[in-house]
Protein backbone atom coordinates (compact mmCIF):
# COMPACT_ATOMS: atom_id res chain seq x y z
CA UNK A 1 0.00 0.00 0.00
CA UNK A 2 1.50 3.84 -0.39
CA UNK A 3 -0.59 5.08 2.11
CA UNK A 4 -0.71 3.85 5.98
CA UNK A 5 -3.81 4.87 8.14
CA UNK A 6 -2.98 4.20 11.70
CA UNK A 7 -5.60 3.40 14.26
CA UNK A 8 -5.89 4.58 18.26
CA UNK A 9 -8.19 2.68 20.14
CA UNK A 10 -9.06 2.41 24.15
CA UNK A 11 -11.57 -0.33 25.16
CA UNK A 12 -12.60 -1.49 21.82
CA UNK A 13 -13.40 1.94 20.77
CA UNK A 14 -11.72 4.03 17.58
CA UNK A 15 -10.42 7.43 18.27
CA UNK A 16 -12.51 9.59 16.53
CA UNK A 17 -10.15 11.76 15.00
CA UNK A 18 -8.62 8.27 13.42
CA UNK A 19 -11.34 8.13 11.74
CA UNK A 20 -10.87 11.73 10.43
CA UNK A 21 -7.09 10.18 9.38
CA UNK A 22 -9.36 8.06 7.51
CA UNK A 23 -10.80 10.65 5.41
CA UNK A 24 -7.81 12.31 5.53
CA UNK A 25 -6.26 9.39 3.63
CA UNK A 26 -9.01 8.63 1.37
CA UNK A 27 -8.83 12.07 0.01
CA UNK A 28 -5.25 11.97 -0.29
CA UNK A 29 -5.28 8.59 -2.46
CA UNK A 30 -7.79 9.50 -4.71
CA UNK A 31 -6.08 13.08 -5.64
CA UNK A 32 -2.56 10.94 -6.09
CA UNK A 33 -4.21 7.92 -7.21
CA UNK A 34 -2.97 5.54 -4.33
CA UNK A 35 -3.78 3.03 -2.33
CA UNK A 36 -4.51 2.56 1.12
CA UNK A 37 -4.24 0.54 4.39
CA UNK A 38 -4.92 0.88 7.78
CA UNK A 39 -3.23 -0.05 10.65
CA UNK A 40 -4.32 -1.82 14.17
CA UNK A 41 -1.81 -2.37 16.80
CA UNK A 42 -2.99 -4.50 19.87
CA UNK A 43 -4.06 -7.58 21.16
CA UNK A 44 -7.29 -9.49 20.55
CA UNK A 45 -8.14 -6.48 18.34
CA UNK A 46 -10.04 -8.44 15.43
CA UNK A 47 -13.38 -7.02 16.40
CA UNK A 48 -11.80 -3.40 15.04
CA UNK A 49 -10.33 -5.19 12.12
CA UNK A 50 -13.46 -6.18 11.00
CA UNK A 51 -14.68 -2.66 11.87
CA UNK A 52 -12.17 -1.12 9.99
CA UNK A 53 -12.86 -3.33 6.57
CA UNK A 54 -15.84 -2.11 6.01
CA UNK A 55 -14.10 1.12 4.67
CA UNK A 56 -13.38 1.45 1.63
CA UNK A 57 -9.03 0.77 2.05
CA UNK A 58 -7.05 -1.69 0.11
CA UNK A 59 -5.93 -3.47 3.03
CA UNK A 60 -6.27 -3.78 6.68
CA UNK A 61 -3.43 -4.80 8.58
CA UNK A 62 -3.34 -6.29 12.34
CA UNK A 63 -0.12 -6.63 14.39
CA UNK A 64 -1.53 -8.54 17.28
CA UNK A 65 1.33 -9.05 20.54
CA UNK A 66 0.52 -9.07 24.12
CA UNK A 67 3.02 -6.18 24.81
CA UNK A 68 0.73 -4.13 22.32
CA UNK A 69 -2.37 -4.65 24.61
CA UNK A 70 -1.51 -1.15 26.34
CA UNK A 71 -0.08 1.59 25.09
CA UNK A 72 3.70 2.61 25.94
CA UNK A 73 5.64 4.97 24.02
CA UNK A 74 8.71 2.63 23.19
CA UNK A 75 6.31 0.03 22.69
CA UNK A 76 4.89 1.48 20.33
CA UNK A 77 7.94 3.42 18.67
CA UNK A 78 9.71 0.06 18.01
CA UNK A 79 6.77 -1.66 16.31
CA UNK A 80 6.21 1.69 14.14
CA UNK A 81 9.68 1.68 13.16
CA UNK A 82 9.24 -1.97 12.14
CA UNK A 83 6.28 -1.76 10.54
CA UNK A 84 7.10 1.23 8.44
CA UNK A 85 10.11 0.03 7.30
CA UNK A 86 8.79 -3.30 6.40
CA UNK A 87 5.69 -1.76 4.47
CA UNK A 88 7.65 0.96 3.03
CA UNK A 89 4.45 3.37 2.32
CA UNK A 90 4.67 6.74 1.07
CA UNK A 91 2.83 8.61 3.55
CA UNK A 92 1.81 7.12 7.09
CA UNK A 93 -0.90 9.26 8.61
CA UNK A 94 -2.65 9.25 12.32
CA UNK A 95 -4.80 12.47 14.09
CA UNK A 96 -2.79 14.74 15.82
CA UNK A 97 -3.61 13.34 19.45
CA UNK A 98 -2.21 13.43 23.13
CA UNK A 99 -0.92 9.92 22.34
CA UNK A 100 0.76 10.46 18.96
CA UNK A 101 2.19 13.73 20.34
CA UNK A 102 3.89 11.48 23.07
CA UNK A 103 5.55 8.66 20.43
CA UNK A 104 5.59 9.60 16.62
CA UNK A 105 8.75 12.68 17.69
CA UNK A 106 10.83 9.11 18.11
CA UNK A 107 9.45 7.50 15.06
CA UNK A 108 10.57 10.41 12.89
CA UNK A 109 13.85 10.37 14.44
CA UNK A 110 14.29 6.47 14.43
CA UNK A 111 13.80 6.19 10.77
CA UNK A 112 14.99 9.55 10.18
CA UNK A 113 11.89 10.85 8.05
CA UNK A 114 9.71 13.73 8.47
CA UNK A 115 7.00 14.15 10.76
CA UNK A 116 4.95 16.90 9.71
CA UNK A 117 2.30 17.40 12.39
CA UNK A 118 -0.80 18.97 13.99
CA UNK A 119 -1.36 19.76 9.86
CA UNK A 120 -4.82 21.10 8.91
CA UNK A 121 -5.07 20.01 5.11
CA UNK A 122 -2.97 19.62 2.20
CA UNK A 123 -3.60 21.20 -1.85
CA UNK A 124 -2.80 19.93 -4.89
CA UNK A 125 -0.35 22.22 -6.82
CA UNK A 126 0.89 20.73 -10.37
CA UNK A 127 0.16 17.26 -9.42
CA UNK A 128 2.22 17.61 -5.58
CA UNK A 129 0.62 17.69 -1.94
CA UNK A 130 1.53 21.20 -0.02
CA UNK A 131 0.94 20.45 3.43
CA UNK A 132 -0.67 23.53 5.45
CA UNK A 133 -0.78 23.74 8.89
CA UNK A 134 -0.72 26.94 11.51
CA UNK A 135 1.94 28.91 13.18
CA UNK A 136 1.69 30.71 16.12
CA UNK A 137 -1.33 29.64 17.87
CA UNK A 138 -3.46 29.81 14.43
CA UNK A 139 -2.13 33.49 13.71
CA UNK A 140 -0.45 32.89 11.20
CA UNK A 141 -0.03 29.91 8.40
CA UNK A 142 2.88 27.76 6.47
CA UNK A 143 2.77 25.81 3.27
CA UNK A 144 5.48 23.13 4.43
CA UNK A 145 6.55 20.37 2.38
CA UNK A 146 8.56 16.51 3.46
CA UNK A 147 12.19 16.72 1.46
CA UNK A 148 14.13 13.50 0.52
CA UNK A 149 12.56 10.27 0.16
CA UNK A 150 9.56 9.15 1.57
CA UNK A 151 7.79 7.45 4.19
CA UNK A 152 6.84 10.59 5.15
CA UNK A 153 5.06 10.90 9.23
CA UNK A 154 1.82 13.13 8.52
CA UNK A 155 -0.62 13.89 11.67
CA UNK A 156 -3.82 16.13 11.19
CA UNK A 157 -5.27 18.27 13.34
CA UNK A 158 -9.13 17.59 15.00
CA UNK A 159 -11.82 18.49 12.56
CA UNK A 160 -8.85 19.14 9.48
CA UNK A 161 -11.01 16.11 8.14
CA UNK A 162 -14.59 15.00 8.71
CA UNK A 163 -15.27 12.07 10.01
CA UNK A 164 -18.76 11.66 7.64
CA UNK A 165 -17.01 11.99 4.99
CA UNK A 166 -15.29 8.65 5.19
CA UNK A 167 -15.80 6.56 2.67
CA UNK A 168 -17.57 2.53 2.52
CA UNK A 169 -15.84 0.23 1.25
CA UNK A 170 -17.16 -3.69 0.21
CA UNK A 171 -15.04 -5.62 2.47
CA UNK A 172 -11.21 -4.64 2.63
CA UNK A 173 -9.23 -8.16 2.89
CA UNK A 174 -7.49 -8.25 6.47
CA UNK A 175 -3.30 -9.53 7.32
CA UNK A 176 -1.55 -10.27 10.21
CA UNK A 177 1.57 -8.86 10.13
CA UNK A 178 4.28 -9.28 12.57
CA UNK A 179 6.20 -7.81 15.19
CA UNK A 180 9.04 -8.34 17.33
CA UNK A 181 9.03 -7.29 20.72
CA UNK A 182 10.39 -8.01 23.97
CA UNK A 183 9.75 -7.32 27.72
CA UNK A 184 12.86 -5.86 27.86
CA UNK A 185 12.32 -3.14 25.20
CA UNK A 186 9.81 -1.60 27.27
CA UNK A 187 11.05 0.68 29.92
CA UNK A 188 7.56 2.61 31.35
CA UNK A 189 5.30 0.94 33.32
CA UNK A 190 1.81 2.56 32.61
CA UNK A 191 -0.81 2.57 35.60
CA UNK A 192 -4.80 2.80 35.18
CA UNK A 193 -5.98 6.04 33.30
CA UNK A 194 -8.09 8.28 35.79
CA UNK A 195 -9.81 11.35 35.76
CA UNK A 196 -9.45 14.62 37.50
CA UNK A 197 -11.14 16.21 39.57
CA UNK A 198 -15.07 17.53 37.66
CA UNK A 199 -16.09 19.28 41.46
CA UNK A 200 -19.64 19.37 39.97
CA UNK A 201 -18.80 21.75 37.24
CA UNK A 202 -20.81 20.27 34.17
CA UNK A 203 -20.53 22.34 31.26
CA UNK A 204 -21.41 19.78 28.94
CA UNK A 205 -25.46 20.42 29.58
CA UNK A 206 -25.28 24.23 30.06
CA UNK A 207 -27.57 26.28 27.62
CA UNK A 208 -25.41 29.58 28.24
CA UNK A 209 -21.45 29.98 28.92
CA UNK A 210 -19.78 32.82 29.00
CA UNK A 211 -16.04 31.47 28.66
CA UNK A 212 -12.88 33.79 30.42
CA UNK A 213 -9.54 33.99 28.60
CA UNK A 214 -6.33 35.12 29.55
CA UNK A 215 -7.62 38.59 28.23
CA UNK A 216 -9.25 39.53 31.49
CA UNK A 217 -6.06 40.41 32.34
CA UNK A 218 -5.56 39.45 36.47
CA UNK A 219 -7.59 37.56 39.31
CA UNK A 220 -9.64 40.66 40.79
CA UNK A 221 -11.13 41.13 37.31
CA UNK A 222 -12.81 37.07 37.29
CA UNK A 223 -15.61 38.33 39.66
CA UNK A 224 -16.97 40.97 37.18
CA UNK A 225 -17.20 37.80 34.76
CA UNK A 226 -18.91 36.29 37.39
CA UNK A 227 -21.62 38.78 37.80
CA UNK A 228 -22.17 38.77 34.23
CA UNK A 229 -22.51 34.83 34.49
CA UNK A 230 -25.06 35.16 37.14
CA UNK A 231 -26.95 38.10 35.78
CA UNK A 232 -27.42 36.27 32.22
CA UNK A 233 -27.79 32.55 34.29
CA UNK A 234 -24.74 31.51 32.57
CA UNK A 235 -22.05 28.74 33.53
CA UNK A 236 -18.37 30.19 33.56
CA UNK A 237 -16.24 28.62 31.36
CA UNK A 238 -12.35 29.09 31.05
CA UNK A 239 -9.29 28.72 29.05
CA UNK A 240 -6.31 27.13 29.92
CA UNK A 241 -3.83 29.85 31.01
CA UNK A 242 -7.01 30.65 33.50
CA UNK A 243 -6.76 27.78 34.86
CA UNK A 244 -3.27 27.47 35.00
CA UNK A 245 -3.14 30.93 36.58
CA UNK A 246 -5.73 28.87 39.37
CA UNK A 247 -8.21 31.77 39.11
CA UNK A 248 -10.52 29.33 38.14
CA UNK A 249 -10.54 25.84 39.32
CA UNK A 250 -9.38 23.06 36.39
CA UNK A 251 -13.00 21.97 36.22
CA UNK A 252 -13.92 25.09 34.26
CA UNK A 253 -11.80 24.10 31.60
CA UNK A 254 -13.27 23.98 28.32
CA UNK A 255 -11.04 22.52 25.12
CA UNK A 256 -9.37 19.10 24.43
CA UNK A 257 -8.03 18.45 28.39
CA UNK A 258 -11.49 20.05 29.08
CA UNK A 259 -14.96 19.58 28.60
CA UNK A 260 -16.18 19.74 25.42
CA UNK A 261 -19.61 21.84 25.06
CA UNK A 262 -22.37 22.70 22.65
CA UNK A 263 -24.32 25.71 24.39
CA UNK A 264 -27.00 27.61 22.48
CA UNK A 265 -24.51 31.06 23.58
CA UNK A 266 -20.94 30.80 23.84
CA UNK A 267 -20.18 34.06 24.75
CA UNK A 268 -15.75 34.05 24.50
CA UNK A 269 -14.23 37.14 26.50
CA UNK A 270 -10.58 37.60 25.82
CA UNK A 271 -9.92 34.24 24.28
CA UNK A 272 -7.22 33.91 21.17
CA UNK A 273 -9.05 31.09 19.69
CA UNK A 274 -6.24 28.38 20.02
CA UNK A 275 -7.46 25.07 18.27
CA UNK A 276 -6.91 23.17 21.81
CA UNK A 277 -9.52 25.65 22.93
CA UNK A 278 -11.58 25.47 19.72
CA UNK A 279 -12.17 21.85 19.71
CA UNK A 280 -13.86 22.08 23.11
CA UNK A 281 -16.28 25.18 21.85
CA UNK A 282 -17.11 24.87 17.59
CA UNK A 283 -19.93 23.04 18.46
CA UNK A 284 -21.62 26.05 20.25
CA UNK A 285 -24.92 26.58 18.42
CA UNK A 286 -24.53 30.77 18.71
CA UNK A 287 -20.62 31.84 19.64
CA UNK A 288 -19.98 35.78 20.50
CA UNK A 289 -16.42 36.52 20.94
CA UNK A 290 -15.30 39.83 22.18
CA UNK A 291 -11.52 40.77 22.01
CA UNK A 292 -9.47 43.66 21.62
CA UNK A 293 -7.29 42.01 18.47
CA UNK A 294 -8.86 42.46 15.22
CA UNK A 295 -6.73 39.10 13.58
CA UNK A 296 -7.47 37.17 16.57
CA UNK A 297 -8.45 33.48 15.00
CA UNK A 298 -11.37 33.37 17.66
CA UNK A 299 -13.10 35.67 14.98
CA UNK A 300 -13.02 32.95 12.07
CA UNK A 301 -15.53 30.88 14.19
CA UNK A 302 -17.57 33.44 16.02
CA UNK A 303 -20.93 34.18 14.71
CA UNK A 304 -20.98 37.55 16.00
CA UNK A 305 -17.61 39.83 17.12
CA UNK A 306 -17.15 42.98 18.76
CA UNK A 307 -13.59 44.62 18.66
CA UNK A 308 -13.23 46.06 22.13
CA UNK A 309 -11.46 46.11 25.43
CA UNK A 310 -13.41 43.72 27.69
CA UNK A 311 -12.96 44.92 30.81
CA UNK A 312 -14.85 48.04 30.10
CA UNK A 313 -17.64 46.52 28.22
CA UNK A 314 -18.16 43.42 30.78
CA UNK A 315 -19.53 45.63 33.70
CA UNK A 316 -21.68 47.58 31.36
CA UNK A 317 -23.27 44.46 29.19
CA UNK A 318 -23.85 43.34 32.84
CA UNK A 319 -26.30 46.57 33.86
CA UNK A 320 -27.59 46.43 30.00
CA UNK A 321 -28.81 42.70 30.56
CA UNK A 322 -30.02 43.53 34.09
CA UNK A 323 -32.05 46.65 32.76
CA UNK A 324 -33.37 44.38 29.65
CA UNK A 325 -34.00 41.90 32.38
CA UNK A 326 -36.28 44.12 34.37
CA UNK B 1 21.27 14.82 39.68
CA UNK B 2 21.86 16.27 36.66
CA UNK B 3 19.15 18.10 35.06
CA UNK B 4 19.36 20.27 31.92
CA UNK B 5 16.21 22.47 30.93
CA UNK B 6 15.49 23.43 26.97
CA UNK B 7 14.73 26.90 26.77
CA UNK B 8 13.70 28.60 23.49
CA UNK B 9 12.96 32.48 23.07
CA UNK B 10 10.18 33.27 21.21
CA UNK B 11 7.93 36.26 20.05
CA UNK B 12 6.01 37.07 23.27
CA UNK B 13 2.30 36.79 23.47
CA UNK B 14 2.04 40.71 22.56
CA UNK B 15 4.55 40.89 19.76
CA UNK B 16 3.70 42.21 16.89
CA UNK B 17 3.86 39.07 14.25
CA UNK B 18 4.96 40.77 10.38
CA UNK B 19 5.63 38.64 7.96
CA UNK B 20 8.60 39.12 6.26
CA UNK B 21 9.36 40.21 2.61
CA UNK B 22 10.39 36.45 1.40
CA UNK B 23 7.21 35.27 3.38
CA UNK B 24 9.55 32.65 4.83
CA UNK B 25 9.44 33.97 8.54
CA UNK B 26 7.97 36.98 10.66
CA UNK B 27 9.79 40.22 10.44
CA UNK B 28 12.84 39.68 13.43
CA UNK B 29 13.41 43.76 14.27
CA UNK B 30 9.67 44.16 15.18
CA UNK B 31 10.00 41.08 17.53
CA UNK B 32 9.33 41.28 21.21
CA UNK B 33 11.24 38.26 22.59
CA UNK B 34 9.89 36.08 25.66
CA UNK B 35 10.72 32.63 27.28
CA UNK B 36 8.13 30.06 25.60
CA UNK B 37 5.49 29.66 28.26
CA UNK B 38 5.89 25.90 28.79
CA UNK B 39 9.07 25.89 28.81
CA UNK B 40 8.94 28.54 32.11
CA UNK B 41 7.21 25.25 33.62
CA UNK B 42 9.75 23.35 32.83
CA UNK B 43 12.19 25.30 34.29
CA UNK B 44 10.31 26.24 37.44
CA UNK B 45 9.59 21.91 37.15
CA UNK B 46 13.74 21.75 37.16
CA UNK B 47 14.28 24.20 40.03
CA UNK B 48 11.64 22.10 41.98
CA UNK B 49 12.93 18.33 41.60
CA UNK B 50 16.49 19.68 42.93
CA UNK B 51 15.27 21.28 45.40
CA UNK B 52 12.78 18.45 46.60
CA UNK B 53 16.18 16.02 46.11
CA UNK B 54 18.64 18.38 47.81
CA UNK B 55 21.72 17.79 45.65
CA UNK B 56 22.31 18.68 42.46
CA UNK B 57 22.57 20.66 39.09
CA UNK B 58 20.26 22.84 36.73
CA UNK B 59 21.31 23.44 33.15
CA UNK B 60 19.30 25.73 31.15
CA UNK B 61 19.81 25.62 27.33
CA UNK B 62 18.80 27.29 24.59
CA UNK B 63 19.49 27.33 20.54
CA UNK B 64 19.82 30.32 18.16
CA UNK B 65 22.13 33.33 17.62
CA UNK B 66 23.09 35.85 20.48
CA UNK B 67 19.96 37.00 21.74
CA UNK B 68 18.63 34.14 23.38
CA UNK B 69 21.26 34.76 25.90
CA UNK B 70 18.65 36.68 27.52
CA UNK B 71 16.90 34.19 27.99
CA UNK B 72 19.44 31.90 29.39
CA UNK B 73 20.14 34.75 31.80
CA UNK B 74 16.68 34.72 32.74
CA UNK B 75 16.83 30.84 33.78
CA UNK B 76 19.73 31.55 35.49
CA UNK B 77 18.68 34.38 37.74
CA UNK B 78 15.35 32.45 38.92
CA UNK B 79 17.71 29.95 39.48
CA UNK B 80 19.63 27.65 37.34
CA UNK B 81 23.30 27.09 37.66
CA UNK B 82 24.89 27.26 34.70
CA UNK B 83 23.64 27.62 30.58
CA UNK B 84 24.54 26.19 27.50
CA UNK B 85 24.40 28.27 24.54
CA UNK B 86 24.22 26.30 21.12
CA UNK B 87 25.01 29.18 18.71
CA UNK B 88 22.99 29.17 15.02
CA UNK B 89 22.70 32.46 14.13
CA UNK B 90 19.81 31.01 11.19
CA UNK B 91 18.35 28.27 13.16
CA UNK B 92 16.03 25.99 11.36
CA UNK B 93 12.53 25.61 12.09
CA UNK B 94 12.89 21.43 11.75
CA UNK B 95 12.69 19.79 14.96
CA UNK B 96 14.40 16.99 13.70
CA UNK B 97 17.38 19.65 12.86
CA UNK B 98 17.37 21.25 16.07
CA UNK B 99 16.82 18.07 18.47
CA UNK B 100 20.48 16.68 16.19
CA UNK B 101 21.69 19.45 17.27
CA UNK B 102 20.90 19.45 20.48
CA UNK B 103 21.98 15.89 21.11
CA UNK B 104 25.37 16.85 19.32
CA UNK B 105 26.16 19.84 22.14
CA UNK B 106 24.26 17.81 25.06
CA UNK B 107 25.63 14.19 24.51
CA UNK B 108 28.54 14.72 26.66
CA UNK B 109 26.67 16.07 29.45
CA UNK B 110 25.36 12.91 30.34
CA UNK B 111 22.35 14.30 31.90
CA UNK B 112 20.22 12.41 33.89
CA UNK B 113 16.77 14.49 33.73
CA UNK B 114 16.68 16.23 30.43
CA UNK B 115 12.98 18.60 30.50
CA UNK B 116 11.48 21.07 28.10
CA UNK B 117 8.57 22.84 27.41
CA UNK B 118 5.82 20.63 25.25
CA UNK B 119 5.70 22.59 22.55
CA UNK B 120 6.68 26.21 21.81
CA UNK B 121 4.67 29.00 20.95
CA UNK B 122 6.04 30.17 17.35
CA UNK B 123 5.96 27.11 15.26
CA UNK B 124 3.88 24.43 17.85
CA UNK B 125 5.40 20.99 16.89
CA UNK B 126 5.88 19.77 19.76
CA UNK B 127 8.70 17.56 19.07
CA UNK B 128 12.08 19.03 19.78
CA UNK B 129 11.99 17.32 23.54
CA UNK B 130 10.98 13.81 22.21
CA UNK B 131 13.16 13.23 19.32
CA UNK B 132 16.23 14.79 21.78
CA UNK B 133 15.56 11.82 23.93
CA UNK B 134 15.23 9.43 21.28
CA UNK B 135 18.60 10.59 19.65
CA UNK B 136 20.18 10.00 23.45
CA UNK B 137 17.97 7.02 24.01
CA UNK B 138 16.21 7.96 26.45
CA UNK B 139 13.18 7.24 28.38
CA UNK B 140 10.35 9.58 27.29
CA UNK B 141 7.07 10.96 27.75
CA UNK B 142 4.95 14.47 26.80
CA UNK B 143 1.94 16.07 28.54
CA UNK B 144 3.94 15.94 31.93
CA UNK B 145 1.46 17.92 34.87
CA UNK B 146 3.43 16.03 37.90
CA UNK B 147 6.84 14.90 38.98
CA UNK B 148 7.96 12.20 41.48
CA UNK B 149 11.54 11.01 42.07
CA UNK B 150 12.62 8.45 44.02
CA UNK B 151 15.10 6.07 44.10
CA UNK B 152 16.42 5.74 40.65
CA UNK B 153 13.24 6.35 38.92
CA UNK B 154 11.05 8.81 37.77
CA UNK B 155 7.51 8.92 37.85
CA UNK B 156 4.88 11.50 36.11
CA UNK B 157 1.36 12.39 36.35
CA UNK B 158 0.63 12.46 32.34
CA UNK B 159 -2.42 14.78 30.81
CA UNK B 160 -4.76 12.35 28.60
CA UNK B 161 -7.32 13.80 26.64
CA UNK B 162 -10.99 15.11 28.05
CA UNK B 163 -9.12 15.63 31.81
CA UNK B 164 -7.99 12.36 32.44
CA UNK B 165 -4.70 11.64 33.26
CA UNK B 166 -2.27 8.27 34.05
CA UNK B 167 1.00 8.04 36.15
CA UNK B 168 3.96 6.56 34.55
CA UNK B 169 7.39 5.60 35.92
CA UNK B 170 10.25 4.95 34.06
CA UNK B 171 13.79 4.35 33.97
CA UNK B 172 16.25 7.14 34.09
CA UNK B 173 18.03 8.97 32.46
CA UNK B 174 14.85 10.26 31.19
CA UNK B 175 13.68 13.21 28.81
CA UNK B 176 10.04 14.47 29.38
CA UNK B 177 7.99 17.47 28.30
CA UNK B 178 6.10 19.68 30.18
CA UNK B 179 2.48 21.03 30.30
CA UNK B 180 1.19 24.28 31.67
CA UNK B 181 0.04 24.54 34.61
CA UNK B 182 1.79 21.99 36.95
CA UNK B 183 3.52 24.59 39.19
CA UNK B 184 3.75 28.13 39.39
CA UNK B 185 6.54 29.88 37.35
CA UNK B 186 8.82 32.09 40.35
CA UNK B 187 10.05 35.97 39.71
CA UNK B 188 13.20 36.20 39.31
CA UNK B 189 14.71 37.94 42.55
CA UNK B 190 17.15 40.91 43.01
CA UNK B 191 20.04 38.68 44.05
CA UNK B 192 19.19 36.12 41.66
CA UNK B 193 19.15 38.82 38.98
CA UNK B 194 22.62 39.79 40.11
CA UNK B 195 24.15 36.47 41.18
CA UNK B 196 23.23 35.84 37.25
CA UNK B 197 25.65 37.83 35.58
CA UNK B 198 28.56 35.91 37.52
CA UNK B 199 27.10 32.42 36.20
CA UNK B 200 28.50 30.77 32.89
CA UNK B 201 26.82 30.17 30.00
CA UNK B 202 29.14 28.07 27.69
CA UNK B 203 28.71 28.92 24.10
CA UNK B 204 28.82 26.50 21.23
CA UNK B 205 30.03 27.49 18.21
CA UNK B 206 29.91 24.46 15.59
CA UNK B 207 26.99 22.13 15.73
CA UNK B 208 26.04 21.64 12.08
CA UNK B 209 22.25 21.77 11.23
CA UNK B 210 23.22 18.67 8.67
CA UNK B 211 19.90 17.56 6.43
CA UNK B 212 16.57 19.42 6.66
CA UNK B 213 13.27 16.70 6.73
CA UNK B 214 10.91 19.47 5.93
CA UNK B 215 11.18 22.89 4.74
CA UNK B 216 8.78 25.79 5.52
CA UNK B 217 7.80 26.84 2.08
CA UNK B 218 6.08 29.78 2.88
CA UNK B 219 3.75 31.38 5.36
CA UNK B 220 0.54 33.86 5.40
CA UNK B 221 -2.26 35.30 6.93
CA UNK B 222 -5.08 32.64 7.53
CA UNK B 223 -7.91 33.12 4.44
CA UNK B 224 -10.96 34.56 6.72
CA UNK B 225 -13.94 32.22 5.14
CA UNK B 226 -16.44 32.88 7.73
CA UNK B 227 -19.11 35.64 7.59
CA UNK B 228 -18.69 36.58 10.86
CA UNK B 229 -21.55 39.39 12.29
CA UNK B 230 -19.03 42.32 13.21
CA UNK B 231 -20.82 44.56 16.41
CA UNK B 232 -19.44 47.85 16.11
CA UNK B 233 -19.85 51.40 17.48
CA UNK B 234 -18.60 52.90 20.86
CA UNK B 235 -19.08 51.05 24.27
CA UNK B 236 -22.72 52.03 25.40
CA UNK B 237 -23.72 51.37 21.12
CA UNK B 238 -21.87 47.70 20.91
CA UNK B 239 -23.15 46.98 24.50
CA UNK B 240 -26.77 47.59 23.34
CA UNK B 241 -26.95 46.05 19.63
CA UNK B 242 -25.55 42.70 21.91
CA UNK B 243 -28.37 42.80 23.68
CA UNK B 244 -30.65 42.88 21.29
CA UNK B 245 -28.86 40.42 19.28
CA UNK B 246 -29.13 38.52 22.50
CA UNK B 247 -32.80 38.78 22.97
CA UNK B 248 -33.66 38.87 19.09
CA UNK B 249 -31.34 36.69 16.92
CA UNK B 250 -30.22 34.37 19.92
CA UNK B 251 -33.13 34.51 22.00
CA UNK B 252 -31.59 33.88 25.38
CA UNK B 253 -33.02 36.75 27.02
C1 LIG C 1 -1.77 19.71 24.46
C2 LIG C 1 -2.42 21.02 24.77
C3 LIG C 1 -3.66 21.01 25.36
C4 LIG C 1 -4.32 22.20 25.64
N1 LIG C 1 -5.58 22.16 26.17
C5 LIG C 1 -6.28 23.30 26.30
C6 LIG C 1 -7.64 23.28 26.74
O1 LIG C 1 -8.22 22.22 27.05
N2 LIG C 1 -8.30 24.46 26.84
C7 LIG C 1 -7.71 25.66 26.51
O2 LIG C 1 -8.37 26.71 26.59
N3 LIG C 1 -6.43 25.71 26.10
C8 LIG C 1 -5.70 24.56 25.99
N4 LIG C 1 -4.39 24.63 25.58
C9 LIG C 1 -3.74 25.94 25.46
C10 LIG C 1 -4.04 26.64 24.14
O3 LIG C 1 -3.09 26.23 23.18
C11 LIG C 1 -3.94 28.16 24.29
O4 LIG C 1 -2.68 28.50 24.81
C12 LIG C 1 -5.02 28.75 25.18
O5 LIG C 1 -6.29 28.26 24.79
C13 LIG C 1 -5.00 30.25 25.11
O6 LIG C 1 -5.91 30.78 26.03
P1 LIG C 1 -6.45 32.27 25.86
O7 LIG C 1 -7.14 32.40 24.55
O8 LIG C 1 -7.22 32.58 27.08
O9 LIG C 1 -5.12 33.14 25.94
P2 LIG C 1 -4.30 33.89 24.81
O10 LIG C 1 -4.04 33.03 23.65
O11 LIG C 1 -3.18 34.55 25.51
O12 LIG C 1 -5.32 35.00 24.31
C14 LIG C 1 -5.75 36.08 25.06
C15 LIG C 1 -6.62 36.94 24.15
O13 LIG C 1 -7.18 38.00 24.90
C16 LIG C 1 -7.17 39.18 24.13
N5 LIG C 1 -7.19 40.29 25.08
C17 LIG C 1 -6.22 40.67 25.95
N6 LIG C 1 -6.64 41.70 26.70
C18 LIG C 1 -7.90 41.98 26.30
C19 LIG C 1 -8.86 42.96 26.71
N7 LIG C 1 -8.62 43.83 27.70
N8 LIG C 1 -10.05 42.98 26.06
C20 LIG C 1 -10.32 42.08 25.07
N9 LIG C 1 -9.45 41.15 24.66
C21 LIG C 1 -8.26 41.09 25.28
C22 LIG C 1 -5.92 39.08 23.29
O14 LIG C 1 -6.06 39.86 22.11
C23 LIG C 1 -5.85 37.58 23.00
O15 LIG C 1 -6.50 37.26 21.78
C24 LIG C 1 -3.71 23.44 25.33
C25 LIG C 1 -2.45 23.44 24.75
C26 LIG C 1 -1.80 22.26 24.46
C27 LIG C 1 -0.46 22.29 23.82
Amino acid sequence: MDILIIFEHSNGKIHRMSWEAVAAGQSLAKDLGLTTAILILGSNVSELAEEASKKNVDEVLVADHPLLERYSSDGYSVALKQIITDESPTYVIMGHTYMVRDFLPRVSVALKKPLLCDLTGYYMENGNSVFTRQLFQGKITSDILPNGEPPYLLTFQSAAFQEDAVVDGSGASVRNIDVNLDKSMIRSQYEEPFQGEVGGVDLTAAELIVTIGRGIGKEENINMVKELGDTLGAQLGASRPVVDAEWLPTAHQVGSSGQTVSPKLYLALGISGAIQHVVGMKGSKNIVAINKDPDAPIFELADYGIIGDIIEIIPKLTEAIKNAKA
Amino acid sequence: MKICVLVKQVPGPDSPLLISDDKKWIQEEEIDYAMNESDSYALEEALQIKERLGEGEVVAASLGPDRVQKTIREALAKGADRGIHVKDDYPSTDSYVIAGQFALALKEENFDLILSGLQSDDTGMGQTGLMLGEFLGMSTSTLVMETDISEGKLRVKKELEAGWFQWVSMDLPACITIQSGLNTPRYPSLRGIMGAKKKEIKVMESTPQGELLQSLEKIYVPKKTKLTEMIEGDTDQVVAKLVDVLKRDIKVL
